[in-house]
């Protein structure tokens, strides 16, 4: 159980492994953090991660674009390994959109200018191009009309939209979301979710950790539960929510769900 | 009963007479109490001994353009001293006839500054301008190209120098300070190790001790025959010191730097170099805005202690004059005059920097 692929998985739009992680292992200092995770996602799939605080599942995902280093194994995004190669490095974290826990969005810059910062510096994007398409992006987030706000001046969700639109705006094979939800304020956590539902629905290849439970079983084709900095299971939602197999699965979901 | 609650409502409560107008600021701040009431009046009679005296001192017995010897005999301020010798005091020894070179160096000096003030005139053209301009003033100096007579360095001197000695301090020991910073919080040990001697070693010893360094020990180790300006070895030594100190300045604003700034910068597959220059510098620079111009402030004031090493400045010029037996004993006048010239630098900076904080703040 502890190789978690999901070949089987029913929405399967392509055969093509967008990251490979074999076998990882990571510690801080003493800590075994990571304890030998294997894990395979497709194109196309969504992945909702969740366990206790502490269990890895964040350090797991940092690790995916290289802000965390893992000491053993290999992780292995669109075909280009992780290793200390910072082109390589480079090369992964433009494919790769990460969504933060508090946003992380630039405060000295508009939030058109947030947008704009990584096609225009980083794929060399003409500057009116890249505009234009932060524009649409920011259209689909429904927060256009912010454009020229700074981040300080909106809302906790909006920023977070905000955060998703900036790494949209790359252009991602993946994204990455660590917790997107739980710095909001309750009534903020909607606005956010919903648009990482259409955001899924448009067939983008996602990993989220997250404890909304909801969102799991709307969109994601896996559930995976981690503590001790193991996967310790992996299932569809169905199955992973109405017939957990492990005993800290259980206790967890009937900790989280009441 | 029911009305008046509505109008009282309705209406816009007024304050209370007593706290408004002039007579209201008097009272609630000069005589609240006996106590401030006491220190009030105690003021204003040290004002009155004070004030009148001195604007009669300055101002109604005051002589502007005699001779020093004239000037003993009034009981007021002899601001002959500045007038008469003005042109040394500005120019020291540069040849007299060719003062106006100097005097055209400054002004286009100051109107360069004066259209750098605002960042919406930082553009390509005001660039261009300042190489233009630095190249026209280096011209004006040293002359020996279009039939401008040649003038040595070693004749320059007054507010000239301690304006060339600032401004091109302050502009190089400011990028020296960012990038001894960077390398300070440097992953790689040797140059973190380079950085932070240097930083160490330059802020242990006294500016005086590097200028001396600079003008006496350096020479000794340079080959016969080769010397270098002594003007370009203070300044060196202005630009290495002040870097230091700002330096640190700058590393505690990239301290204060959340993680997830640099996090969210590299995720969207920023370098270092970009992620500093359009990320992390711009806020950490931002932040310590307010200590980096009192770096710079000192530093402006510190150009004055080149005297040790023999080089005319604005001050040396004026102590100078004070040694010629005609007008010995008239410092007063003439060190206010320097006086006001350094405070109209240091607030023009602080003025500037001000303003600079309140334009980048808008996102805040």
């Amino acid at each position: 159980m502890n190789r978690t692929s999901s070949a089987n998985s029913e929405s399967q739009s392509s055969d093509k492994a967008m990251i490979e992680i074999i076998d990882v292992h990571k510690w801080f200092g003493d800590f075994h953090v990571l304890q030998g995770i294997n894990l395979t996602v497709h194109k196309g799939e969504r992945f909702v991660i969740c366990g206790p605080s502490g269990s890895g599942k964040s350090t797991l995902i940092r690790c995916i674009n290289r802000l965390e280093e893992h000491q053993r194994g290999r992780i292995i995004v669109d075909g280009i390994e992780l290793i200390n190669n910072i082109k390589n490095i480079e090369k992964v974290r433009m494919e790769v959109g990460m969504v933060f826990q508090h946003f992380n969005l630039f405060p000295h810059l508009t939030i058109i200018e947030n947008l704009t910062l990584g096609p225009i510096w980083v794929r060399k994007v003409p500057k009116a191009e890249a505009e234009e398409n932060a524009m649409y992006i920011l259209e689909k987030v429904h927060i256009a009309e912010q454009a020229q706000k700074y981040p300080g001046q909106l809302s906790g969700g909006q920023q977070q939209r905000v955060a998703i639109a900036r790494s949209l705006c790359m252009n991602p094979k993946v994204m990455l979301f660590d917790e997107p939800t739980s710095a909001l304020d309750p009534e903020m956590i909607k606005e956010v979710l919903d648009v990482m539902i259409e955001l899924a629905q448009e067939g983008m290849t996602m990993i989220v950790v997250s404890h909304e439970m909801g969102f799991a079983k709307s969109v994601a084709h896996r559930v995976l539960f981690m503590d001790y900095g193991k996967i310790v299971e992996g299932n569809t939602p169905e199955e992973f929510f109405e017939n957990p197999q492990h005993e800290r699965t259980k206790l967890f979901l009937s900790q989280i769900l009441h | 009963m029911e009305e008046t609650i509505q109008k009282t409502q309705t209406e816009k409560i007024k304050p209370p007479v007593v706290s408004i107008g002039i007579i209201g600021w008097v009272k609630a701040n000069l005589f609240n109490g006996w106590f401030n009431s006491a220190l009030t009046i105690v003021t204003l009679y040290l004002l009155w001994k004070t004030i009148p005296p001195l604007f009669r001192w300055a101002f109604i017995d005051s002589v502007w353009r005699t001779t020093g010897a004239a000037c003993r005999d009034t009981g007021g301020a002899c601001w002959s001293i500045v007038t008469e010798n003005l042109r040394f005091i500005l120019f020291g020894f540069f040849p007299y006839e060719l003062q106006w070179r100097p005097l055209l160096a400054m002004f286009i000096l100051f109107a360069l500054l004066f259209f750098s003030r605002g960042r919406k005139y930082w553009k390509k053209l005001l660039g261009y301008a300042w190489i233009a301009g630095l190249f026209i003033m280096g011209l004006l100096m040293k002359g020996g190209l279009f039939g401008l007579i040649p003038v040595e360095s070693t004749q320059w001197g007054g507010l000239p120098l301690t304006l060339l000695l600032s401004v091109f301090g302050l502009t190089a020991a400011y990028p020296l300070g960012v990038f001894l910073a960077l390398g300070r919080q440097s992953n790689m040990r040797a140059i973190k190790l380079i950085c932070i001697v240097y930083i160490e070693l330059i802020r242990g010893v006294p500016l005086i001790s590097l200028l001396f360094m600079a003008s006496i020990i350096f020479p000794l180790f340079l080959p016969e025959g080769l010397t270098i300006n002594k003007i370009l070895r203070a300044q060196v030594a202005i630009i290495l010191f002040t870097a230091a100190y700002i330096a640190e300045v700058v590393r505690g604003g990239l301290q204060g730097m959340s993680l997830g700034q640099y996090e969210a910068a590299e995720s969207l597959g920023l370098n270092y170099y970009l992620t500093m220059r359009l990320v992390i510098l711009p806020q950490a620079l931002k932040i310590v805005i307010p200590p980096t111009v009192s770096i710079l402030i000192s530093a402006f004031k510190d150009t004055s202690l080149v005297v040790i090493i023999a080089l005319y400045d604005l001050l040396k010029t004026t102590q100078t004059v004070l040694s010629n037996p005609e007008w010995m004993g008239f410092s007063k006048e003439v060190y206010l005059f320097v006086a006001i010239l350094y405070f109209l630098g240091c607030f023009s900076m602080s003025n500037f920097s001000r303003k600079l904080e309140k334009e980048l703040s808008r996102g805040d």
